[in-house]
C-alpha cells in the first residue's frame, strides 16, 4: 500500500494556549507538527528536522524573536516558506508586508498574517506556499 | 557644527554683499546647545527671486528689505505665510513706518533690523534667531520621540491584550465544535486555560490603571507621614496564600520608627509588586527577607528571594513597559510586564533609586532608597 508521508509544519509561539489550539487546527488539515514555545527551542528543533514550512510568532522573547528565528531558518533551509502570524497589526500602525524587495531584504518571511486568520484562509494560505 | 540657510533680499549689491562678509565668519554658540551655528548665505536681488529661490530650497532665515524693484518686500511676506513656508523673516528697511511695521508684524515677520545697519545689530539679532530656531528644533525631536515611546507602547499593550482574547476564542471555538465530546467534563482543561486567561488579563487592566494614573500625574496623593512596618505588613497579609502554596518563609525585619513622608496607596504598590514578584519567582521551600531601614536619613526599602535570580543583562530591561524577563523557568509564571515599571515610576516621584542584585538560581533582591523628604 502506497503510504503517503504527512507534510511537517514547524509551530513557534510562547502563547501555550494559541499553540495548542492552531495546532489542533493545523492538523486537522492534514499536517505533522512541531511546536516550540522559545526561540531555544525553535533551534533545538530545526538542528534535528527539516520542517516543509514554519509558521513564527513574532514578539516572542523578544519583541523581534519572529524576526530572528526567520532569519535561522532561512540560512539553514533557505527553501523552507516561513509565515509570520502576529498579533499586532492595523489598529497600531505597526504593519510588515513583504510585497517590497525592500522589506524582503531584511525580512526572510514569505507572508505576513495576522493572529485572528480564519482556519479555512490559513488553510488556503499554507497549500500556497507549499504548492499543494 | 550646524548650518542655518539665509537668504537676503535686497536690491542693493552693497547691502547684499555687507550681509555675506559680517556673516562669514559668524557662528552662534550657547552652553545648551549641543552645536555651533554657522550660516550659509543666499541672495536674491527681487521679490520674485527670491520666492523662486524659496520654492526650491529650504531656508531658515529671510533677511527682507521692504522696497524693491518689482514686487514689496512685505508681499514676499505674504506668500511665504500663504504657502506655510516654515522660515524665519525679519523685514530690513529704511523705511520702517510704522505702517509697515504693523503689517508685517501681522504677516508674521519676526523681527525688524532698521537700515542703516551695524554689524553688532544684525549678530544681535542673527543670534536671538539661531537660539530659537534650535528650540523650535528641539521641541519638535521631542515630540516626535514622545509619539514614538505612545506608539511602542500602544502597539506593546494590544498585542498583550489580544493574546489572552485570542486564546479565550480559540478555546470557545473549540467546545463550540464540541471538539472533545459532549460532555461538559470534556472540556475542563480549555475551561481551566480560559479562566486563568481572563484573570491574567484583568491584572493587566488593574496594573494599566496604576501606571496610567502615574503616568498622567492624576492620581491625587496624600502625602503624610507613613509607618512602612504596618504598610509592609499588609501587604504580607496578601501573599500569604501564594506562600503557603509554595512553602515560603517570609519574614519582616523592621524598626517601628521606619516612618517617611508618603502616599501611602504608593506604597503598597510598591510593597504588592515586589513582593508578588519575590513569591512568583522564588522557588518551592524559598525565603524572603523584607528589610526597613533608615541611613543618614534616607529610607532603605530591601526586597530578598531566594528564587531564580536573573543575568546581569536581563536587569537593565526589567524597568520597561512590558518587560517580562523570558527563560524556561519563567515561561509558567503569568505576569503583566507592568509591576516593575509602575515601582519605577512611583520611585521617580520620590527621586528614589532602585538598585537590583542578582544571581541566577541564587535569588535577587530590590533595594529601594529614598531620599530624605
Amino acid at each position: 500500500m502506497l503510504k503517503i508521508e504527512k507534510k511537517k509544519i514547524l509551530l513557534v509561539d510562547d502563547d501555550q494556549d494559541y499553540l495548542f489550539q492552531l495546532s489542533i487546527a493545523i492538523q486537522d488539515m492534514g499536517f505533522d507538527v512541531a511546536t516550540a514555545t522559545t526561540q531555544k527551542e525553535a533551534e533545538d528543533i530545526i538542528e534535528k528536522l527539516k520542517p516543509d514550512l514554519a509558521i513564527l510568532d513574532l514578539m516572542m522573547e523578544n519583541q523581534d524573536t519572529g524576526f530572528i528565528l526567520c532569519h535561522i531558518i532561512k540560512n539553514k533551509y533557505p527553501d523552507v516558506p516561513i509565515i509570520i502570524a502576529s498579533a499586532v497589526t492595523a489598529e497600531t500602525g505597526l504593519l510588515f508586508d513583504v510585497d517590497s524587495e525592500e522589506s524582503r531584504q531584511w525580512i526572510k518571511a514569505d507572508l505576513f498574517l495576522d493572529k485572528g486568520i480564519r482556519t479555512d484562509q490559513l488553510h488556503k494560505e499554507i497549500n500556497k506556499l507549499l504548492k499543494i | 557644527m550646524g548650518k542655518l540657510n539665509l537668504l537676503v533680499v535686497d536690491d542693493e549689491p552693497g547691502i547684499r554683499s555687507g550681509i555675506k562678509r559680517i556673516l562669514e565668519s559668524f557662528s552662534v554658540s550657547y552652553p545648551f546647545m549641543d552645536e555651533d551655528f554657522d550660516f550659509e548665505v543666499l541672495e536674491a536681488e527681487t521679490g520674485e527671486e527670491a520666492i523662486e529661490l524659496l520654492d526650491n530650497y529650504l531656508f531658515d532665515i529671510v533677511l527682507l528689505d521692504n522696497k524693491l524693484p518689482g514686487i514689496q518686500g512685505i508681499e514676499v511676506l505674504e506668500y511665504i505665510n500663504k504657502q506655510a513656508i516654515d522660515v524665519i523673516v525679519v523685514m530690513i528697511t529704511s523705511y520702517a513706518s510704522l505702517d509697515i511695521a504693523v503689517k508685517a508684524t501681522k504677516s508674521g515677520a519676526y523681527d525688524f533690523v532698521p537700515k542703516p545697519f551695524t554689524p553688532k545689530e544684525l549678530r544681535n539679532c542673527l543670534e536671538n534667531i539661531a537660539k530659537q530656531l534650535f528650540l523650535r528644533r528641539m521641541t519638535q525631536k521631542m515630540q516626535v520621540e514622545g509619539k514614538q515611546i505612545r506608539f511602542q507602547f500602544l502597539s506593546v499593550l494590544s498585542h498583550e491584550l489580544k493574546s489572552p482574547i485570542n486564546a479565550v476564542e480559540g478555546y470557545l471555538k473549540l467546545m463550540q465544535d464540541k471538539r472533545n465530546g459532549d460532555l461538559i467534563d470534556d472540556y475542563k482543561d480549555m475551561i481551566d486555560r480560559s479562566l486563568t486567561r481572563i484573570d491574567e488579563m484583568r491584572s493587566l487592566i488593574l496594573d494599566l490603571l496604576d501606571f496610567t494614573k502615574i503616568e498622567s500625574g492624576k492620581k491625587t496623593r496624600n502625602i503624610k507621614p507613613v509607618y512602612l512596618c504596618e504598610v509592609a505588613g499588609r501587604c504580607m497579609d496578601l501573599v500569604q496564600p501564594l506562600c503557603i502554596q509554595k512553602d515560603i518563609d517570609i519574614h519582616l525585619n523592621c524598626n517601628d520608627k521606619v516612618s517617611f513622608k508618603a502616599d501611602v496607596q504608593e506604597m503598597e504598590i510598591i510593597f504588592n509588586n515586589l513582593l508578588s514578584n519575590a513569591v512568583k519567582y522564588n522557588k518551592q521551600g524559598g525565603r524572603i527577607d523584607i528589610n526597613l531601614t533608615k541611613e543618614k536619613g534616607d529610607t532603605i526599602v530591601a526586597v530578598t528571594d531566594t528564587g531564580i535570580g536573573m543575568e546581569k543583562s536581563d536587569i537593565e530591561k526589567l524597568f520597561e513597559d512590558f518587560v517580562r524577563i523570558k527563560s524556561e523557568q519563567t515561561k509558567h509564571i503569568s505576569g503583566t510586564g507592568l509591576g516593575l515599571s509602575i515601582v519605577k515610576k512611583i520611585a521617580d516621584l520620590y527621586s528614589a533609586s532602585i538598585l537590583v542584585d542578582s544571581e541566577p538560581g541564587k535569588g535577587s533582591t530590590f533595594t529601594l532608597r529614598f531620599p530624605e523628604n
